[in-house]
């Protein structure tokens, strides 16, 4: 998809809204968000708690629907697809980091490295050299067979990373990937990302609320009470 | 992909082994039960079959007197010989007839005595029992006409008055009458009664009613049937025939009954019936408290592994794909408790069958049947678990904890 016509945006919302509940506790978490983001693009998701930068990722990354307004993923409305197919839509073009790493307890890093590509139906060998190449890449070859509970948190960032690049999506999704760790390995994290952006070209959408972790971005949308209220890309990166 | 999810399965179970045992002790028990009634209750027809088959099926018992209840027979008119002939003659399925008159009597040899039965027949009786000498003749006509004093023992009377020695030939004693021995039975064993068949002594019918019993009386009249011919037709003949000979009104109930093997067969199978009912209502409750275990144990590990569901979900996992999963996990579980309940019957079933004295009839039917059953359990009892595991939300299910 990454192949789409220059004119057709990556990633495209228009207008969108985003109502959780409804009537009197009705909380409008979008109020009509415009954004455009190109492939190649790292874009910092920045803004105070509650203004809807995890809504609004959530949305991109086909978890949750838009309540109005339009979405498109490569040109194609995502409003419009079933669960099925959203979830096909992740397995194929997406790849997630969370904040909580959210790896698989008990599995090792390798297995858990090969998760996405289980649902993809891939071969176990083919599973086992791509898993191991990602982890390579994520500088933890030599922790493949450990599971997340003997891993630091840095470490086990770095695996969740590993399995967000090893199906090589189009775009990686990351709520407050830096948020449970410390600065120096923050700084691992993010050069890791930034490398991934450079070398493959990968699109990256990141949430965070720390402005030095956002400097690694090349473009940063700031969020005020469900609405893009800045949008800048930084001068170095263009 | 089914292969993947039951990989996954097996290391979830292995991760919960005690929580796993103790979720698939109903099916185990419901299992147990099903396999262990159905194979002791096989072995118990096959038994009951096999003594059956020895009498020959196609034989009906005509004997005076009606079942009162609990062993106890009414007094009745005896029958005589002129009974048993007009059934022969005037019913036309009936392939032959066999009047014998029983009367209980001691057997003496030499120093050696023996309680036993003494029975008054002609030559008809073997073909009617379908029963072969091991040795010796069957009767003459001369003697028969003549009520000679001759007899022919049974294996069990051969062997408690004649030990090791060949018995034909010798003279033994019934009460006063001295008779030769001129003929020894095949043994047939048990009957379905749990009686010796073996234990009697036969000798010609006139010899029995002049010598032992002092009339004219015919105690029971066997009746084999054509084959073909519907036992049922030639059972209700012969009552009609019977009541108009003896002159019962058509308010009055027979004083007489003719009993088929089938009846015999019911009415032995009748305890076995009840019993089978029994287990298998502990073994349907069983199943159904061992699926809502399962339910249970799965609804709880659903809940436990929210987060799990939500990383998959969010990785693209399809909902079916997770449907699988924790199907597959609850019919593998249901499985194990299927395949453990199969295994201790079959050891419970060899062991019961030893103690009862009945033959051990492996059935790979109901084996085969009962792990089914316990497998569809699993996945009766999955789905809904399952289901509430596919349907989650990807956001709210990566929020758990
Ligand atoms: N599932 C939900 N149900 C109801 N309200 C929600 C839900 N998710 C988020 N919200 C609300 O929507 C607003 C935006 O939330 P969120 O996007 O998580 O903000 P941020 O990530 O910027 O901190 C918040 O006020 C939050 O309470
Ligand atoms: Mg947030």
């Amino acid at each position: 998809m990454s192949d789409t016509h220059a004119n057709t945006p990556l990633i495209e919302l228009q207008g969108v809204t985003k109502v959780y509940g409804r009537g009197a506790a009705a909380m409008q978490a979008l109020r009509g968000v415009d954004l455009r983001i190109d492939a190649g693009e790292f874009v910092a998701v920045m803004g105070p708690s509650g203004s809807g930068k995890s809504t609004c990722l959530n949305i991109l990354g086909c978890l949750d629907t838009p309540t109005a307004g339009t979405y498109r993923f490569g040109g194609v409305e995502v409003g419009g697809l079933s669960r099925n197919q959203r979830a096909e839509l992740r397995r194929h073009y997406l790849g997630f980091v969370f904040q909580g790493f959210n790896l698989l307890n008990r599995t090792t890093a390798l297995e858990n490295v090969e998760l996405p590509l289980l649902y993809r139906g891939i071969h176990l060998a083919e599973r086992h050299r791509l898993a191991r190449e990602a982890l390579t890449a994520v500088g933890l070859a030599e922790w493949a067979t450990h599971t997340p509970g003997e891993l630091s948190g840095g470490q086990q960032q770095r695996v969740a990373i590993a399995r967000a690049i090893v199906t090589a999506p189009d775009v990686l999704f990351a709520d407050e990937p830096t948020g449970n760790l410390d600065s120096a390995r923050s700084r691992e994290i993010m050069e890791l990302l930034t490398r991934f952006n450079r070398e493959r070209g990968l699109t990256i959408v990141m949430v965070t609320h720390e402005a030095d972790m956002a400097a690694f971005a090349s473009r940063s949308v700031r969020f005020v009470d469900g609405r893009v209220a800045a949008d800048t890309r930084s001068t170095e990166a263009a | 992909m089914v292969w993947n999810a039951l990989l996954l399965a097996l290391r979830e179970i292995r991760r919960n082994v005690l929580r796993s045992c103790l979720t698939i002790l109903g099916i185990v028990i419901g299992v147990a039960a099903v396999i262990v009634m159905v194979t002791l209750g096989g072995g118990d027809t096959a038994q009951v079959t096999a003594k059956i088959a020895s009498l020959g099926t196609n034989l009906l018992m005509v004997r005076p007197g009606q079942r009162m209840g609990f062993g106890q027979m009414s007094t009745a008119a005896q029958f005589d010989l002129a009974d048993a002939e007009a059934v022969e003659r005037e019913i036309r399925s009936v392939l032959a007839i066999s009047p014998a008159s029983t009367a209980p009597t001691t057997a003496v040899f030499g120093n050696r005595n023996w309680s036993t039965s003494v029975t008054g027949i002609d030559n008809r009786y073997f073909g009617v029992r379908n029963w072969t000498l091991a040795s010796g003749r069957e009767f003459t006509d001369s003697e028969l006409r003549a009520g000679s004093s001759v007899c022919i023992v049974g294996a069990t009377v051969r062997k408690e008055l004649f030990g090791a020695q060949d018995p034909l030939d010798n003279k033994l004693r019934l009460e006063k009458l001295s008779c030769t021995v001129i003929g020894l039975l095949q043994a047939k064993g048990q009957s379905t009664m749990g009686s010796d068949q073996d234990d009697l002594v036969l000798m010609p019918l006139r010899a029995f009613q002049r010598r032992i019993a002092g009339n004219q009386d015919i105690g029971l009249i066997q009746v084999s049937v054509r084959d073909g011919a519907s036992t049922e037709q030639v059972k209700q003949d012969i009552e009609d025939l019977l009541r108009t000979r003896r002159h019962i009104a058509p308010s009055e109930d027979d004083d007489f009954q003719v009993l088929d093997m089938k009846e015999i067969t019911q009415m032995l199978a009748g305890t076995t019936q009840v019993l089978t009912a029994l287990l298998g209502a502990v073994a349907a409750v069983s199943l159904l408290v061992g699926g809502i275990g399962i339910m249970n144990i799965m609804l709880v590990s659903v809940t436990e592994r929210t987060r799990e569901i939500g990383i998959r979900l969010a990785i693209g996992a399809l909902e079916r794909e997770v449907l699988m999963q924790f199907l597959v996990e609850a019919v593998v579980l249901a499985s194990f408790g299927g395949l453990t309940g199969i295994v201790l019957a079959l050891a419970a079933s060899v062991v019961l069958a030893d103690l009862m004295s009945i033959p051990f009839v492996f059935n790979p039917g109901i084996v085969v049947l009962a792990f089914l059953f316990s497998a569809i359990v699993g996945v009766v009892f999955g789905f809904f678990p399952a289901r509430t595991a596919a349907r989650l939300d990807p956001i709210e299910a990566l929020r758990h904890e």
